[in-house]
């Protein structure tokens, strides 16, 4: 008799994950205890964890570790969308402190379900097997459902988290019957086997079916058109600090498994793929730039935006390769350090009590707060895409990958998309500048917190903008292990 | 020469904006100060630029290369020839002008204004000396937001219409110009195995003509005929013009508009130069157009900002005729009427501007018999009038007429119409000098304006001088570029033989028969 031989247990390949967890685990604790004054505390401890898994990610650069029978895998790629994923969770964390106080919402769960939340998102950037997949995405789904609900007050946020939840499982049964079918046509749910089988029967109509379901709940999360119709409704009624990590956070991460199954593993199934996927980047950003024109509510105008930004995306996915995946994960980077930052300065500028996400609310920020108009301005500026800032570079990046590849006209549809964008980022600057308020100026309080946040975003754009190659460098270096 | 000097001159602006941000903006008049302080300090580095060019030699002088993102092929690499020369000596002495101009029209947020001034000199200069396409693009588009906002926060009563107009105009243009760009530095790495965005390397390839270079040429070229503007490209012109401050105005139309006919001259002769040549038939059509277009369309203007505003349109059709005849009279011609016309038309929206101080209107009915209220005026108008119509002995004749005796020697009609453009500007602008100056005081309120103050006289000597100075003696003005449109030409033809199977380098033709 053969003795039981225990699988290895590697959990240096989850290291990171883990100190989110522990994190959680320490704030629901915390709270427990009770507090003489505030939860300020709770965010401490909170933001401690995601800096940790951070410092994990950043010193684990350059190992490959696998773990739990290649289910997880800890390579450039997965740290590189650690640290895009933690940064985006840390803003989040520092922006929701004297949020929540204002809007009367602290409380010790909200940073519980951020942190499980950014660790689901942790796990999904190194899953390197459906199941993995599918649980990291519940994992960051079923908080984000919760937290966007968080402002019971609001009749939007019922709404908000309803329709998140309900569209979400609907996704994760999508996903769900696309494993399935995988796994029915290869007998296997990791990466690698799949794509192993992927190259002998490429035609497998079970195969391709699966797949195609999968597209579709990836669709989902990553909200692009035509499964785009939560995120403007998500987008208004949840807490503008979780928005900001849906839009950032969860994006980054399912974007990265999606990219780790796509690019690196069925490169048949991404080069087929590519007519239909050049058509859902084009639509994508299209809706979402022409349906951004027309929104009043800023919340809105950036979700519809956040869509045209994926559409952006869509494209590296178009190209495939090292140049799409590296191109993918600048404008990741780009994205989530401009985005953060955007939401931040939208969080900073409401008030207890007065939701102020009007365009007009806008009006005249630029002489009650130069500070704030100036640094909000740089992030619409990098949204547009307007040099030297991280957004620009971003983009030209990703137009370069496309117009190398060929798709000139991918890349003249994007180009003529980012002029249409222009026109509705800056009419929130001509607000600030050019405009004068209704009524009497509102006085916000700024706070240390949300400041750090800004000026940590703002060193972010500046620097990807004027000095990128490093990072791009660092982008290369990460997809390389994707595509040997 | 010093090679640091050229990035010396063009970050100074910014980084005196930037250390003005620390003044505490209640300071007004020291910020102000300051603000004109650094533009006069950038025009004073910019001086040995000049003085220490070497006329006789066509290459890029006060070069500095230093690398940025090597691994793309993107440097910073920026130098000028003798085009370039004199725009950057155009852009630095045109914005302290502008900045005293606006000494008392803008009393509302000064510290942005003279902050975003500043900003938007760096911008300029920075696309005038960028010799890497990434670079150039960097600043093209990062000036538009400068621009942007000094229309739309200190302008007219329309501004957020007009900045808006602005900018999604330029965007359109130029964003399909990245996507050239792109296109551009893939092919050439794919034909030469070197992957650069540095200008003279990619200058020095011969491109197979055929539908790619077509196309890439017309991206560019739709970028820069948006900036010219080019008739039918001009529309966004008259609106920015219009709301612009007065300090704007200037800037807009004395340097932002030669970025478009720079473009042509850096970027789509030398780069594409069988599409330039096959599209000349079209520019000059369009240039001739625009010539006499906006020359009828002034005449009947009722506003003397949207007069002068629709005059350039007419303008710039003479530069780009020059430029694209691609004879040495023609282009150095297009050249110095780049210059002309930013200091002849910058005099013309100084001196609507400080009438309209005074009235707070610009309506040509508004006014009548000033000559005899405001004599100093009446005359420095005068000159200005005469200088922007082509007289001889002022600036505009010696570049009207070498880009005519270019238009001639490619067709004696294009010349002809072009010609009648002269005339037509004699007639509108001569009319509207008659309406405001001569006659009888019409309205009451006139009787009481006030001559030019002393420092409305700093303000507009320095310009009424160069105007002058160019129309006399212009020779330290053309010879700088004497050399720079000798090589353009050569290359051009060069490239357009060596594929067309007729190499014969010994024989240059300079211009076309």
């Amino acid at each position: 008799m053969s003795p039981v031989a225990a699988p290895p247990v590697a959990l240096g390949a989850l290291l990171p994950v883990l100190i989110v967890l522990a994190a959680a685990l320490a704030v629901l604790l915390l709270d427990l205890l009770p507090a003489r004054r505030g939860k300020g505390h709770l965010a401490v401890v909170a933001l401690a964890g995601v800096v940790g898994a951070l410092l994990a990610s950043v010193t684990a650069w350059g190992g490959a570790g696998r773990a739990f029978r290649d289910m997880v895998v800890l390579d450039n790629y997965a740290l590189f969308v650690h640290v895009v994923v933690a940064y985006a969770a840390a803003l989040v964390l520092l922006v929701s402190v004297d949020y929540l106080r204002r809007e009367g919402a602290e409380s010790g769960e909200y940073y519980a379900l951020v942190l499980l939340s950014a660790s689901g998102m942790l796990l999904l950037t190194s899953a390197n097997d459906l199941i993995v997949v599918f649980l990291a995405i519940e994992l960051m789904s079923l908080s984000l459902y919760v937290l966007s609900g968080l402002f019971k007050r609001r009749h939007q946020a019922g709404e908000a988290s309803m329709k998140y939840f309900l569209l979400g499982v609907f996704a994760s049964v999508f996903l769900l019957y696309g494993i399935a079918l995988v796994y029915g046509a290869t007998g296997s749910t990791n990466f690698d086997r799949i794509a192993a089988a992927a190259a002998t029967r490429p035609d497998d109509p079970l195969l391709v079916l699966g797949l195609a379901l999968l597209m579709v709940g990836f669709g989902f999360k990553i909200a692009s058109v035509p499964f785009h119709m939560w995120a403007p409704d998500v987008y208004e009624g949840a807490p503008t600090s979780i928005t900001a990590f849906i839009a950032t956070g969860s994006k980054a991460a399912v974007f990265a498994a999606l990219m780790r199954l796509l690019v690196a593993g069925l490169r048949g199934f991404q080069a087929d793929a590519s007519a239909l996927l050049w058509g859902l980047a084009a639509v994508t950003m299209t809706l979402g730039n022409v349906v951004a024109i027309a929104q009043s509510n800023v919340k809105r105008m950036l979700a519809y935006s956040s869509i045209a930004h994926v559409g952006y995306m869509l494209m590296g996915l178009v190209v495939g390769g090292p140049t799409g995946a590296a191109a993918v994960l600048f404008y990741l980077l780009a994205y989530t350090f401009t985005t953060a930052g955007t939401f931040a300065v939208v969080a900073l500028c409401e008030r207890a009590g007065v939701e102020a996400v009007e365009v007009r609310d806008y009006a005249g920020l630029a002489r009650r707060h130069p500070a704030l108009a100036l640094a909000l301005s740089l992030f619409l500026l990098s949204l547009v895409g307007i040099p030297p800032l991280a957004g620009f570079v971003a983009k030209f990046y990703l137009f370069g990958a496309a117009v190398r590849a060929g798709y000139v006209g991918l890349a003249v549809v994007a180009v003529l998309n980012s002029a249409i964008a222009a026109y509705y980022y800056l009419r929130v600057i001509v607000a600030m500048y050019m405009q004068e308020p209704d009524g009497a100026p509102a006085r916000l309080t700024p706070s240390f917190a949300g400041g750090l946040a800004l000026v940590i975003a703002l060193v972010g754009i500046v620097l990807l903008g004027v000095m990128p190659a490093p990072f791009a460098d660092l982008a290369q270096a990460a997809v390389a292990p994707l595509l040997r | 020469m010093t090679p640091g000097l050229l990035t010396v001159v063009t970050f100074l602006p910014a980084a005196g904006a930037l250390a003005l941000l620390l003044v505490p903006r209640r300071a007004e008049a020291a910020l102000r100060g300051a603000g004109l302080g650094v533009a006069l300090a950038t025009l004073a580095l910019s001086l040995p630029l000049w003085v220490g060019f070497d006329p006789a030699s066509p290459e890029y002088q006060f070069v500095q290369y230093a690398p940025w993102m090597p691994s793309i092929g993107i440097g910073y690499h920026v130098g000028i020839d003798g085009i370039s020369l004199l725009l950057v000596l155009l852009t630095t002495f045109l914005t302290p002008v502008a900045l005293a101009s606006a000494w008392r029209a803008i009393e509302d947020r000064t510290k942005e204004f003279v902050v975003v001034m500043l900003l938007l000199e760096t911008g300029m200069l920075g696309v005038f000396v960028s010799l890497d396409l990434f670079l150039f693009y960097v600043f093209w588009e990062a000036m538009l937001i400068p621009m942007y906002l000094v229309i739309g926060v200190w302008g007219g009563a329309r501004r957020i219409y007009a900045a808006v107009k602005f900018v999604l105009y330029t965007m359109v243009g130029s964003v399909l110009m990245l996507v050239a760009i792109l296109a551009l530095y893939f092919q050439h790495g794919a034909a030469t195995g070197v992957h650069t965005f540095d200008l003279p390397t990619l200058a020095r390839w011969v491109m197979e003509p055929g539908p790619s270079q077509t196309l890439m040429f017309l991206a560019f070229a739709l970028a820069f005929a948006i900036k010219v503007p080019l008739f039918p490209f001009h529309t966004w012109l008259p609106d920015a013009h219009v709301e612009a401050p007065t300090a704007g105005s200037v800037i807009l139309a004395g340097v932002l508009l030669k970025m478009g006919t720079y473009g042509f001259l850096r970027f789509c002769l030398p780069l594409f130069p069988h599409a330039s040549l096959a599209f000349g038939p079209v520019v000059f059509a369009l240039a001739a157009i625009g010539i006499v277009y906006g020359a009828w369309v002034s005449t009947v203007q009722p506003d003397l900002k949207k007069l002068v505003a629709y005059s350039s349109v007419s303008h710039l059709g003479f530069v780009m005729l020059g430029i694209f005849t691609l004879t040495a009279q023609g282009l150095m011609g297009g050249v110095i009427q780049m210059v002309n016309h930013g200091l002849s038309t910058g005099a013309l929206f100084l001196l609507v501007g400080m009438i309209y101080e005074r009235r707070h209107t610009r309506l040509i009915a508004d006014f009548g018999g000033l000559w005899g209220v405001v004599p100093a005026f009446s005359a420095v108008l005068l000159l200005v009038t005469l200088s922007s119509l082509g007289l001889p002995g002022l600036n505009g004749f010696v570049g009207e007429f070498l880009v005519l005796v270019g238009a001639f020697q490619v067709s004696g009609v294009l010349a002809a119409v072009a010609t009648s453009g002269i005339v037509f500007a004699a007639v509108y602008l001569l009319w509207m000098y008659q309406r405001v100056a001569f006659g009888p005081v019409t309205r009451e309120e006139n009787r009481r304006l006030a001559d030019l103050s002393p420092r409305e006289w700093a303000v507009i000597a320095p310009v009424v001088a160069l105007i002058v100075w160019i129309g006399v003696f212009p020779a330290p003005f053309l010879r700088p570029t004497e050399a720079t449109v000798q090589a353009l030409i050569l290359q051009v033809q060069s490239k357009a033989d060596v594929t067309a199977g007729r190499v014969d380098p010994a024989a240059p033709r300079l211009a076309r028969p």
